[in-house]
């Protein structure tokens, strides 16, 4: 600490002599809080860091802030012809499928409830597993093999990775040209509308579990080599250590990673579910996301698609935010501290 | 680094009994299997010649002979390359665009105290809580007039505030003497950031670059949603269009000769042309991005 106002010091108060324009007012850094430049001199110092900000910050506004504003047309009977200034108020009329329940969203709500759940208990674990077999392999070179293997799949696309097992797992791909040209009958499991959820969530766990060992090894590699020793002095099996070591070890990365998960609740694949809806169709694969998409876009129900997504993106945010102080209550950090 | 190797085996902890290993060997081989076997058949189909695609079934794990017309037929100058060529066109200048204003929003949120220093950031964080939702996005695409144009594939993504808190972080914690001692010599704060944090940040910018980079190459929603007129598509949605919907894949497409390598194999060659711009830059993504990824773990 001493360290970091010494460095301050020495930086900042050769900068008098070195801009002899700015006011001698401001002298101390604020750093080291002993008295603040006024604001006006301060945004004389900094305007060029300042404008160093902009280009990025316009388009961070831009696109990620102003749509925010478009959320009004879910209030507005929205017609593109008239615009979002010119179309008629609607009130809450297009928040009627939500709160009366239509059918085909209801469905969407529904497919999308069970895939996450779905994702949750069968993707979650499987990185956690796998990082631990990682750790646990003595062999350094072969670990790195390992991972740049298992890391891979992370950077394809939704489109490769669809294409590709279709390719593995479809009428015509590798699995069913085996069992045909060895006389037992095909299983063609892509375009089975019942095996849907499962070939959705088989494809997350090939694509990102691998990459999402990385957090878990940053974890594991951060972990006091002593508890284990101390462990084994007191004679506790290997099992023993990893419920009472490797996995408390765990926690917070654990803990992180569920409050982030918990946010995308509402939110599963979009990408992935909208290439693969065409050979099941929409009963079992709409959900929330595609449900938008097709009704705003599509079809062109703007103020009711915008309605859904409104609704979708803030439940998004509370689920964040309550997660957060339910981790806060647990004593543990999450994802920022107010 | 010496902790990780001693996590690894802790002294006096009894290693682990013979058929325990053999079992996690068979689990991660059996991992690595699952990832590598795709990528051979798709390489493997894309070579073969025409009989032995036919005489298969459709899908080859080792090719008895090898033959280059799949690809021949793709990049004769149809549909395919003209995508290719648009892909390699956005990730290129989107990346560059990407790199221009990340960097210099993340350098001008890294000193602490300066003027808006906080509000600002904040503005950063709070961006990285929602996602904007597909209707208010498609909107302002539209409003700006860029629908049907190639920006529409590059601005909206432009800055990802995720990277913006990585490089933020990489940023503050280089010496800032260096910082300061060009600041006395009288830089201005652009020259500082060209001149010393750049060159001190290469590990960073390669990380982000080509994180930026990837997601501009497998965009495909955007280009979708923006982007009616097929000639101007992006691979991805090629790769959409013939090979997960099927599409047949004529002459007409490829243009040029009539007599075509099988579909199965035309399919499995464009595939191929979309990995291996990856498959190019992994092992360097490997090699910087833990610690790319990490930096962001780490408060800065």
């Amino acid at each position: 600490m001493t360290f970091r106002v010494d460095r301050t010091a020495a930086g900042q108060a050769p900068r008098q002599t070195g801009a002899p324009g700015l006011p001698g007012t401001k002298t101390r850094p604020t750093r080291a809080g002993t008295s603040h430049p006024g604001r006006l001199a301060r945004l004389r110092r900094d305007r060029a860091l300042l404008l160093l900000a902009v280009p990025g910050l316009v388009l961070l506004l831009l696109f990620q802030y102003v749509p925010l504003l478009g959320n009004i047309i879910a209030f507005e009977d929205y017609e593109p012809y008239y615009g979002i200034v010119h179309s008629n108020w609607a009130g809450l009329s297009n928040f009627a499928v939500i709160v009366n329940g239509d059918p085909v969203f209801l469905s969407a709500l529904r497919n999308t409830l069970v895939i996450t759940l779905l994702q949750v208990v069968l993707v979650f674990p499987v990185p956690i597993a796998l990082a631990l077999l990682l750790n646990s392999m003595l062999s350094e070179r072969l670990k790195r093999l390992v991972q740049s293997i298992l890391y891979l799949p992370h950077f394809l696309s939704w489109v490769i990775v669809v294409a590709i097992f279709q390719e593995m797992l479809g009428g015509s791909g590798l699995l069913d040209d085996w069992l045909r040209s060895n006389g037992h009958p095909t299983l063609a499991i892509i375009g089975n509308a019942s095996l849907f959820k499962a070939v959705l969530t088989s494809q997350v766990i090939w694509k990102d579990s691998g990459w999402a060992t990385i957090l878990f090894l940053a974890a594991l590699s951060q972990i006091d080599a002593a508890l284990y020793e101390a462990a084994s002095v007191d004679g506790a099996s290997r099992w023993r250590m990893l419920w009472h070591v490797t996995l408390p070890g765990l926690r917070s990365i654990i803990i992180l990673l569920f409050i982030l998960r918990l946010g995308n609740i509402l939110s599963v694949g979009f990408e992935q579910i909208l290439l693969q809806q065409g050979q099941v169709g929409l009963g079992t694969s709409e959900v929330l996301d595609t449900y938008v998409y097709h009704n705003g876009v599509l079809e062109g129900q703007w103020g009711v698609a915008a309605a859904v997504g409104l609704v979708k993106g803030l439940v998004g945010v509370a689920l964040v935010l309550g997660a957060n102080k339910v981790a806060h209550l647990f004593g543990e950090e999450g994802l920022y501290q107010s | 680094m010496s902790r990780a190797r001693t996590a690894n085996a802790p002294s006096g902890v009894p290693t682990p009994s013979v058929p325990m290993r053999a079992a996690k060997g068979v689990v991660l081989t059996l991992a690595c299997a699952l990832v590598l076997v795709p990528f051979i058949g798709v390489i493997s189909t894309s070579l073969a010649t025409e009989k032995q695609v036919t005489d298969s079934g459709g899908f080859v794990l080792i090719p008895n002979q090898i033959t280059f017309g799949a690809y021949q037929a793709v990049l004769a100058g149809g549909v395919v390359t003209r995508a290719f060529v648009i892909s390699v066109l956005v990730t290129v200048v989107g990346t560059a665009i990407s790199l221009f204003s990340t960097t210099t929003l993340a350098y001008a949120l890294s000193r602490r105290g300066s003027f808006g220093h906080r509000p600002l950031l904040m503005v950063v964080l709070f961006a990285l809580l929602f996602t904007p939702g597909i209707i208010p996005s498609y909107l302002i695409v539209k409003y700006l007039g860029l629908l049907n144009s190639y920006w529409s594939l590059i601005i909206p993504t432009a800055v990802n505030a995720f990277n913006v808190i990585v490089m933020r972080a990489f940023f503050m914690r280089l010496p800032q003497d260096l910082i300061d001692s060009a600041r006395i010599d009288g830089a201005s704060e652009a020259t500082i950031l060209r001149r010393v944090v750049l060159p001190l940040s290469k590990a960073a910018i390669a990380v982000i670059g080509l994180f930026y980079a990837v997601s501009y190459w497998n965009a495909f929603f955007n280009a979708l949603l923006y982007i009616n007129d097929t000639s101007k598509w992006p691979l991805q949605l090629i790769l959409r269009t013939y090979v997960v919907n099927n599409s047949e894949l004529g002459a007409s497409q490829l243009g040029g000769n009539e007599a075509l390598p099988p579909q199965q194999s035309l399919q499995m060659a464009i595939l191929v042309i979309s990995v291996v711009p990856i498959l190019l830059v992994y092992p360097f993504l490997q090699r910087h991005f833990a610690k790319g990824v990490l930096t962001g773990a780490i408060k800065g």
